[in-house]
């Protein structure tokens, strides 16, 4: 069955991007002029996902005006991290993006590791684990996103199917680091520990198991007449005013950019695996779904490379290192601080005062679920940062929402949502 | 000579006597421009001629009890070149202003809202400069060194928070260099105390 072509009044208009300075408004409507209305939506209505407020201006059922309002979960964690050894702050990257927590630890030690200039020692073993935790924790975040987005438009079944296999994941998450959603997994230098017996076939079976619910899924959206209207040319985003408005990830792809992180600037072991990058072609809600369909596929193409070259193999018979030999990084094994004196200093020195940085200042931008989340780190020396700023990705994409929003139906508002994919943990920070 | 730090040596051209020395750290160049006033003219030029089509983020730095007492960092990013480009520049206390980059980059509306809110720094001709994550009213900028970690009491009737918040006895930080344990490990930090 072949996809119909919707046509909106204004679509030339607005596939060319020119939403944001024109609010389109039928011509028919122009002449009438009647009340504004304000709404008020969140902060917790079921499509801002969290605690977004959105107040809209709507002439008839069109918005003329949306503000968004934030920080309904602001609970200061640069102030926090200013407080606290670099180690420590790991626990808090589980709460930003608490869709993906191992991705966030994942992107929150390699920009400390860069400020350390440790980050080219990474063991082998140690890259290809973060690498499996990144991917898994895309998918898991994608599922979500896509669930959200279906059921937000209609589509309730997608939502149970996608959160069948998030379980999944969050099963895989308990056995690799004792918790599923706080998952504080990475160490800064390497991991907190090493794969338990059996997980690697556990992936694989998961990644076995997960395509098929992805063609499921697809299958229930990609031609579904129903979600194809209310996605296709809503919520057009042109390559322009994307980069414009700095979006990154999903978003920023969807509109045609072909920028991610994992090929831009390699980190990690990405420059060692295949996987493609999806881009979109005119920017609506349609393609930031498809994008982020195909985006799992490719987690799912590079999990399967990692698992079958991860370095010592699943159970680790030549004890390759997760963790790099610097006792002034990387805290000793517990029997060594028992028997040695060395050992045991380290130990002390690093929990009572934290690893010694040096005096300096670093950005590191990892290609998270939702976009590039970036860590400046501004020090001074010593265990704390002085200045520890993030980029979190959803805070730049929602910032797109008053130039996107107007010109559209208030039922269109839930699709745009559901499209960007935010979370508000990392949002407001 | 790599690509980033290239374009940082085009822009100092350009702006002849405008910057110091590039810094380079970690493969990270970065640039400090000498007059806050002219940020929004070196944006433009980035934008326009260096290619820089992307403001990654915009943070500020709270240099207590330095002067020049704030520093704003600009991260920019070219995605034709893929180049990283870190600009920063001092603001005085008594001034407290800038000039805004967001008619540069419509992203740098946030950040700057951002700024505002958590520092108090003002943006001039910023089209909207309200607080974004604290809401209207609130009294304090809680991203200062002089804000504690416990927040602030406050006699405003629009603060949720009247009482500071109980910390119990954290935080746990060990600062390297001082002479008995008390000054090594402070329990609550408050500087103004």
């Amino acid at each position: 069955m072949a996809i119909q072509t919707i046509e909106f009044k204004d679509s030339a208009s607005r596939s060319s991007g020119l939403a944001a300075e024109s609010p389109a408004v039928p011509d028919d409507l122009r002449d009438v002029e009647g009340d504004k209305l304000i709404v008020n939506m969140g902060p917790s209505h079921p499509s801002t996902h969290g605690v977004l407020r959105i107040v809209v201006e709507l002439d008839g059922e069109t918005i003329t005006k949306a503000t968004p309002d934030l920080g309904y979960l602001h609970r200061g964690d640069e102030k926090i991290a200013e407080n606290m050894t670099y180690t420590q702050f790991i626990p808090y990257t589980d709460r930003l993006d608490y869709l993906a927590p191992l991705a966030n630890n994942v992107a929150y030690v390699l920009a400390v590791e860069k400020l350390l200039g440790i980050d080219g020692a990474l063991t082998p073993r140690c890259q290809y684990i973060r690498v499996i935790c990144c991917e898994l924790a895309r998918i898991s975040a994608h599922l979500l996103g896509l669930g959200a987005f279906a059921m937000d438009v209609g589509a309730m079944t997608v939502f149970l199917h996608t959160f069948t296999e998030r379980e999944k994941i969050y099963n895989l998450a308990e056995s690799l680091t004792g918790a599923r959603f706080t998952t504080s997994y990475t160490r800064i230098g390497g991991l907190s520990r090493d794969l338990p017996a059996g997980w690697v076939d556990s992936v694989r079976r998961f990644c076995n198991e997960v395509v098929v619910n992805f063609d499921e899924s697809e299958k229930l959206l990609t031609r579904n007449r129903i979600f194809v209207d209310r996605t296709r040319d809503v919520g057009v985003i042109s390559r322009e005013l994307a980069i414009d408005y700095g979006l990154t990830g999903p978003n920023l792809r969807g509109s045609g950019v072909s920028y991610d992180v994992r090929k831009a600037h390699p980190y990690l072991c990405y420059k060692d695996l295949e996987f493609d990058i999806p881009v979109g072609s005119v920017g609506d809600c349609y393609d930031r779904y498809l994008v982020r369909m195909e985006e799992m596929r490719q987690s799912v193409r590079i999990i399967r490379q990692c698992l079958d070259r991860i370095p010592g193999g699943p159970d680790n018979p030549t004890k390759e290192p997760i963790n790099i030999q610097d006792g002034k990084v990387v805290l000793p094994p517990k029997e060594k601080v028992l028997t040695g004196m060395e050992e045991l200093i380290h130990q002390f020195i690093l929990v009572t005062q934290g690893i010694n940085a040096p005096p300096g200042e670093v950005y590191f931008g990892a290609e998270n679920p939702k976009g590039e989340l970036g860590f400046y780190i501004n020090s001074r020396g010593g265990g704390t940062p002085y200045r520890l700023k993030i980029r979190a990705p959803s805070f730049v994409n929602l910032g797109i929402m008053p130039a996107v929003l107007p010109g559209h139906l208030m039922s269109d508002m839930v699709s745009i949502l559901g499209s960007i994919d935010f979370v508000m943990g990392e949002c407001d920070r | 000579m790599p690509l980033p730090l290239e374009l940082a040596q085009k822009l100092r051209e350009k702006f002849s006597g405008a910057f110091l020395e590039p810094v380079v750290f970690r493969g990270e160049v970065t640039l400090k421009l000498a007059d806050p006033a002219r940020i929004d003219e070196v944006c433009v030029y980035a934008k326009s001629s260096l290619g820089f089509d992307m403001l990654l983020d915009i943070t500020g730095v709270d240099n207590y009890g330095e002067d020049p007492r704030w520093t704003l960092v600009y991260e920019l990013y070219g995605l034709g070149h893929s180049c990283h480009l870190r600009i920063k520049t001092d603001v005085s206390e008594e001034a407290s202003e800038l000039p805004t980059v967001s008619s540069v980059w419509r992203t740098a509306d946030w950040h700057e809202r951002e700024v505002y809110d958590m520092m108090g720094i003002r943006f001039g001709g910023h089209p909207d400069l309200r607080r974004i994550l604290m809401w209207e009213g609130y009294p304090y900028f809680p991203l200062r060194k002089d804000f504690p970690l416990a927040g602030k009491s406050s006699e405003s009737p629009d603060v949720a928070f009247s009482r500071t918040a109980p910390l119990e006895g954290g935080p746990f930080v060990t600062l390297p260099g001082g002479k008995d344990t008390v000054s090594r490990e402070p329990r609550v930090r408050i500087p103004e105390a």
